[in-house]
């Protein structure tokens, strides 16, 4: 294999394929990237083994073949050339060795036989469709945040995205919770994604995806089977395992019955929350809101650092209602929040409270009180 | 040499008996009235708070312990004679004393008593460390004002109020550190007291095993041992860099120590770390039905600790001893600090649901670390599990029930399996 390719193509498409990549590994081969060069393209692929990303880059091929390097290393020089470079990668199957040249700096990389790289087996998909990628954006960036680390309930590890009855009709929906806050984030139902099985997209791949996703017109492909999903755009195709395991009934965690309306800008009220929460030292800062008459005080108080306690103009006409949340919690959701004023739903200080963008539906966020 | 009688607290300069009372029991020594470090243990405390419950035990030896294949926790002086020892498991406990009674600890209850021992002590300072429920350090440093009496008399009177108002007795050891103190406590067991000096201090260590350090376990010990060191003696020989570079941070502490120093203070505030609980079965058991009925008893026997003492903690630990009598354990970080049995039951039990080792096991334990004061516990509820806010509510409703009615008035079926 022999190829040459700009410096700035060439990191572009290491750098997405090395973060797929463990750091830890007991597997050497999976620390290691794919190089394939073929026709005018020079493909990179990385995997974990439960997500594989492959990179598809334009290059001067002037002799086909394939092997793997380490990808932290080939990233890292990659990274230090100098702007404008132009990156000649040969291969010399003869030492097992691949040199890296630019300029006037040569590296020669330990090379693993390509035969080892583990490749995933390409799976049967249900569903084909396609997004524009801000709609994608939209669906993962306001739901990851509910995403659960708890290993014992796994199937919380992820995003549920699966095709739901909206208040509108049919749509693509997401759905993440942690058993202490959940979002549910709808968007209209692309062509094709009917029938689609509900899959529980992993943590990280939330996380590999949105790379996926910067530039606003651009159309993702989506595929999805029962135990994959694939994300491709020309140039770069992520397939990730989806989580083996149900995701809990969340419609009965959505209540439906909540009417005391409090509604508050949300930049102000995060800000406030933000600022009363420094008192505490606590695991769990605890936060009071006292809603009274068009009134809200919210108040910390950490019996060993100290209390804190400021009041907004809202607009909430129901009647006396105090209420406590996890700080992080209250931050988190508000800061979804980015057009209209939040809206608050509550029934109890005992209840899961519901909150949304002014009378938008299509993003909702039950938050579980706390004890206060 | 001033002398103190301990049953009426006569302070007198020399003789065998107390001039005042006539008593033998007296206490003589040159420094007598110039300690104020002092280690209080009780006497065979969970066997002594049975039989002052029990009278008609009283003359039968009693072994508060597990059941056949157990370890026994503490034995009165009566089994002590026939050669019984804390630690010491069951079987053999039993066959060299057969017509011992065995006692099932009840752990809130010795819990309760040693808070009203906690009382008498919190009379004399606040500088009061507990090391468990039966024995505490004191620093009674700069207290003979207020009180009007020397550390010495104040001890004494402790030990009699201990005996008097509560029925129980224990020992003291009076010193001018933790470490002696400590060591002090044990030499003239049960209802002793005795003082070690600082002009004695060296005589005192002089040909005494090492092993006598407080946490010094068998480990260290054949660590120390490797090392040639056997007595304090042989600690003495040792250069203290030497010390450090073999032992690390332990090699200072060591060489201290063999000189009869111990710079630490006496620390009311030192937090504790875990709760935790165990059973050791009578059968080895791979029953997994078996196992759940235990984590759930354990999480019981965890959580009514940390609610005596309004604590909560944060990370579950499950622990199980193979038949090889090696570990296994597994834990797991929690959202929010628990102090109720229902859910540090279900951590546990999750735990126990990842373990794909069959067994079978001899030996199981649940634990809860990363300890949080009481009020941030269990504050909030979980969406997918709306039950659990009810659970926890019917759980503080049986504490209160218990608390009136006695430990056994509510049960949870589980808690009979």
């Amino acid at each position: 294999m022999k190829l040459s390719i700009e410096r700035a193509v060439l990191l572009k498409a290491v750098a997405q394929a090395q973060s797929v990549v463990e750091r830890r590994n007991t597997i050497p081969i999976l620390a290691n990237v794919l190089i394939e060069a073929d026709g005018s393209t020079v493909s990179l692929r990385a995997t974990d083994l439960d997500i594989e990303v492959i990179d598809k880059a334009p290059a001067m091929v002037e002799r086909a073949g394939a092997t793997t390097v380490s990808a932290v290393m080939l990233h890292e020089i990659v990274r230090k050339l100098p702007d404008g470079a132009l990156v000649q990668l040969t291969d010399d199957s003869a030492s097992g060795r691949l040199t890296v040249e630019a300029g006037r700096s040569t590296f020669s990389l330990a090379t693993l036989p390509r035969e080892d790289f583990p490749v995933m087996a390409s799976s049967e998909y249900t569903a084909n469709f396609s997004a524009p990628a801000g709609v994608l954006r939209r669906l993962f960036d306001k739901s990851k945040f509910a995403i659960s680390t708890e290993e014992t309930r796994y199937y919380l590890n992820g995003v549920y995205m699966h095709v739901a009855n909206g208040e509108d009709g049919t749509v693509l929906r997401c759905v993440a919770t942690d058993g202490h806050r959940l979002a549910r984030i709808d968007a209209a139902l692309p062509d094709g994604a009917q029938g689609m099985p509900g899959v529980i997209v992993p943590r990280k791949t939330v996380g590999e995806l949105r790379k996926l996703l910067e530039d606003d017109e651009a159309k993702i492909a989506v595929s999805v089977s029962e135990t994959k999903v694939r994300f491709a755009t020309p140039a770069i195709t992520l397939t990730s395992k989806v989580i083996d395991g149900t995701f809990p009934d969340y419609t009965r965690v959505i209540p439906t019955g909540n009417t005391k309306r409090l509604e508050v800008d949300a930049a102000e009220f995060a800000k406030a929350v933000d600022r009363v929460a420094t008192v505490s030292s606590e695991r769990s800062r605890a936060v009071k809101m006292q809603l009274d008459e068009d009134r809200l005080v919210l108040s910390v108080n950490a019996p060993d650092s100290g209390a804190a306690e400021e009041e907004l103009a809202v607009a909430y006409g129901d009647e006396r209602l105090e209420i406590g949340f996890n700080a992080k919690y209250l931050l988190e959701i508000a800061s979804q929040v980015d057009r209209e004023n939040a809206v608050f739903l509550f029934n109890s200080a005992g209840d899961p409270t519901l909150m949304r963008e002014g009378n938008d539906t299509s993003a909702v966020y039950v938050v579980m009180p706390m004890r206060v | 040499m001033p002398a103190l009688c301990r049953d009426c607290f006569h302070r007198f300069e020399t003789g065998s008996r107390c001039p005042a009372c006539r008593s033998p029991r007296i206490l003589a020594h040159p420094e007598l009235f110039e300690l104020s470090i002092a280690h209080m243990d009780c006497d065979a405390f969970y066997a002594s708070v049975e039989k002052r419950d029990r009278p008609e035990l009283r003359d039968k030896p009693v072994i508060v312990g597990g059941a056949k294949r157990g370890v026994v926790s503490t034995c009165c002086y009566l089994a002590r004679i026939k050669g019984v020892r804390s630690a010491m498991p069951m079987f053999q406990a039993l066959k060299l004393c057969p017509e011992a009674v065995v006692i099932k600890p009840r752990g809130g209850h010795y819990a309760a008593v040693s808070k009203e021992i906690r009382a008498l002590m919190e009379a004399l300072t606040p500088q009061i460390e507990p090391l468990s429920l039966d024995e505490a350090f004191l620093d009674l440093t700069g207290t003979a004002r207020l009180h009007k009496a020397p550390p010495a008399v104040l001890l004494c009177r402790l030990l009699k109020r201990m005996e008097e108002e509560l029925g129980l007795t224990g020992s003291v050891g009076l010193s001018h550190n933790k470490f002696l103190a400590k060591v002090a406590s044990d030499l003239d067991k049960p209802r002793g007291f005795s003082v070690i000096g600082r002009a004695d201090t060296t005589a005192f260590l002089r040909g005494k095993p090492v092993r006598m350090i407080w946490g010094v376990g068998a480990a260290s010990q054949a660590m120390l041992e490797q090392a040639g060191i056997r007595t304090f003696d042989d600690l003495l020989r040792w250069d203290r860099k030497d010390l450090g570079q073999k032992f690390g941070s332990i090699g200072d502490r060591l060489w201290h120590l063999a000189r009869g120093e111990d710079h630490r203070r006496v620390n009311p505030h030192e937090p504790m770390k875990s709760i935790s609980a165990e059973t050791t079965f009578d059968e080895d058991t791979s029953d997994r039905d078996l196992l759940d009925g235990h984590i759930w008893r354990l999480s019981e026997r965890v959580t009514d600790r940390a609610k005596a003492k309004d604590l909560a903690g944060v990370t579950v630990t499950l622990k199980l001893r193979r038949t090889n009598f090696t570990l296994l354990t597994r834990s797991h970080k929690l959202h929010e600090p628990t102090q109720t049995a229902d859910r540090l039951y279900r951590a546990a039990a999750e735990l126990m649901a990842t373990v794909k080792e069959p067994g079978p096991f001899r030996l199981i334990g649940v634990g809860l670390s990363d300890i949080r004061p009481g009020r941030e516990a269990d504050l909030s509820g979980d969406l997918l599990d709306p039950e659990a806010v009810r659970r926890v509510g019917a759980e503080r409703a049986a504490d209160r029930i218990r608390a009136k009615f006695g430990k056994d008035a509510i049960v949870k079926g589980r808690a009979l399996r």
